[in-house]
């Protein structure tokens, strides 16, 4: 019977304090080698939808906020198709967003608009959310996880990825605060009380 | 190109959360344990790069930050290699993007107060896309050994990071390569992180003498494994079918 050859996927290896060198130049005060840095632009002006602010930290086990973090995200556009995957996507939507923890105060700021709903496992809907992964120095493989929306209570309650979250009093890491209207904020706990779900995925 | 969900990652076979010999890793690691689900769109897309984000120079950093008529100082130096996934498959389109140090193990960085000094030739950053075969080509210098606080007398052995976008969000990752024969690496709590030795070798590029530029610059070979991906035939069946 024929097998197919059989690899082993490339160990993850930590981003490092020194990530942005790679990945946002221009951050890092590299420039002229790249016009701009990847993931700049999430949902252009012309984009459809709500735009949307997302403010937030990532802190230690200790509650200390890092300042070397790199964040990035994946969404669908305002319809809930993905750009480069759905051919009536929103060509104003990259829908890959991209930055890093201020390296004094560790807050990060995406611009973008609010995802429509994508379809869940077993022809389930999925209420609107932004994924996102978290690299840094001292984290050896990188973290995924999620952010949802507090004005998606009813979506929410019916979505099939946070209905797989034995614990419950967890669900709430994964929910965004509204602290004016389109502008949310999302802090990020590595480890301890507060600790943010993270997904195998 | 299938779009099914990805194989499983085999977390054992990557580094564990938590660490204790990378110090930082102490408090950056997530107590509980990840929870997983079945992966939706989500999870199996992900950002599309195309050529035209490019420019000529991306993928040569000996000349992407250098003055005109000048190049970065230290050995020359061309990484290439093939991205594939778990099956084999080679992964085309796929967008690497590499930073490392200097020759003298000194990164271009603000946070950084290593006593070796800048070269002014080299800001250490690259990027391209892999071809049609998932092959693809760096053109360097070999990065130099790097002191870090970590134990009293820790230094990373030459080593450039990678970053790798696949087809789905799910393949993301960032690596290290690590040099054939470095007598540092045995001796990394970086590398030392991953589990099974046959990890930390498929982290070491091997000196591959074939694709060497004879007077001008040697090269080093570095394939990288994405996860595979299901066929999707029977994904979505309806009940009773």
């Amino acid at each position: 019977m024929h097998r197919e050859r059989e690899l082993k996927e490339s160990p993850s290896q930590t981003a490092g304090p020194y990530v942005h060198i790679g990945c946002t130049p221009n951050f890092a005060e590299i420039t002229g080698v790249y016009p701009e840095d990847l993931g700049r632009v999430i949902a252009g002006p012309e984009a459809q939808g709500t735009r949307i602010t997302v403010t937030g930290a990532i802190f230690d086990g200790t509650g200390t906020v890092l300042r070397d973090a790199m964040i990035e995200v994946w969404q669908a556009d305002a319809a809930g198709r993905h750009p480069g995957h759905d051919p009536e996507a929103d060509p104003s939507v990259t829908g890959f967003g991209r930055v890093a923890s201020d390296g004094e105060s560790g807050q990060w700021r995406i611009e973008t608009v609010k995802p429509g709903s994508v379809p869940g496992p077993g022809g389930a809907q999925q209420a609107p959310h932004l994924t996102l992964w978290i690299v840094a120095r001292g984290i050896n493989l990188g973290l995924h996880t999620r952010m949802y929306f507090p004005d998606e209570a009813e979506a929410n309650a019916a979505d099939p990825v946070l209905a797989r979250i034995e614990h419950r009093a967890r669900v709430p890491t994964l929910i965004a605060r509204e602290e004016s209207p389109g502008a949310y904020r999302f802090d990020i706990h590595l480890q301890g009380a507060e600790e943010t779900v993270f997904f195998d995925v | 190109m299938s779009d099914g969900a990805f194989f499983a990652r085999d977390r054992s076979w990557h580094p564990p959360a938590l660490t204790p010999p990378y110090r930082t890793s102490v408090v950056r690691s997530p107590s509980r344990a990840p929870i997983s689900f079945p992966q939706t769109p989500s999870e199996t897309t992900g950002p599309v790069f195309g050529h035209d984000i490019l420019g000529p120079l991306d993928h040569d950093l000996i000349h992407n930050y250098a003055a005109s008529g000048h190049s970065a100082i230290g050995p020359r130096i061309i990484v290439q290699g093939r991205v594939v996934d778990e099956t084999g498959r080679g992964v085309p389109g796929a967008l690497l993007e590499v930073w490392q140090a200097n020759a003298g193990g000194r990164y271009r960085h603000k946070k950084e107060g290593y006593l070796a000094p800048l070269d002014p030739n080299f800001g250490g950053c690259g990027r391209c896309i892999t071809d049609e075969s998932g092959g693809y080509a760096f053109r360097t210098v070999q990065p130099g050994p790097y002191p870090w606080p970590n134990g009293g007398n820790d230094w990373r052995p030459a080593h450039i990071h990678f970053s790798v976008f696949g087809h789905g969000f799910a393949q993301r990752l960032i690596t290290q390569m690590y040099f054939e024969g470095d007598p540092m690496i045995d001796l990394c709590p970086i590398v030392q992180t991953v589990p099974d030795p046959a990890g930390i070798a498929a982290l070491t590029a091997t000196l591959d003498m074939r694709n060497t530029v004879p007077m001008d610059s040697r090269a080093y070979r570095f394939d990288i494994v994405l996860r595979g991906r299901r066929q999707t035939l029977f994904e979505n069946r309806k009940e009773g079918l």
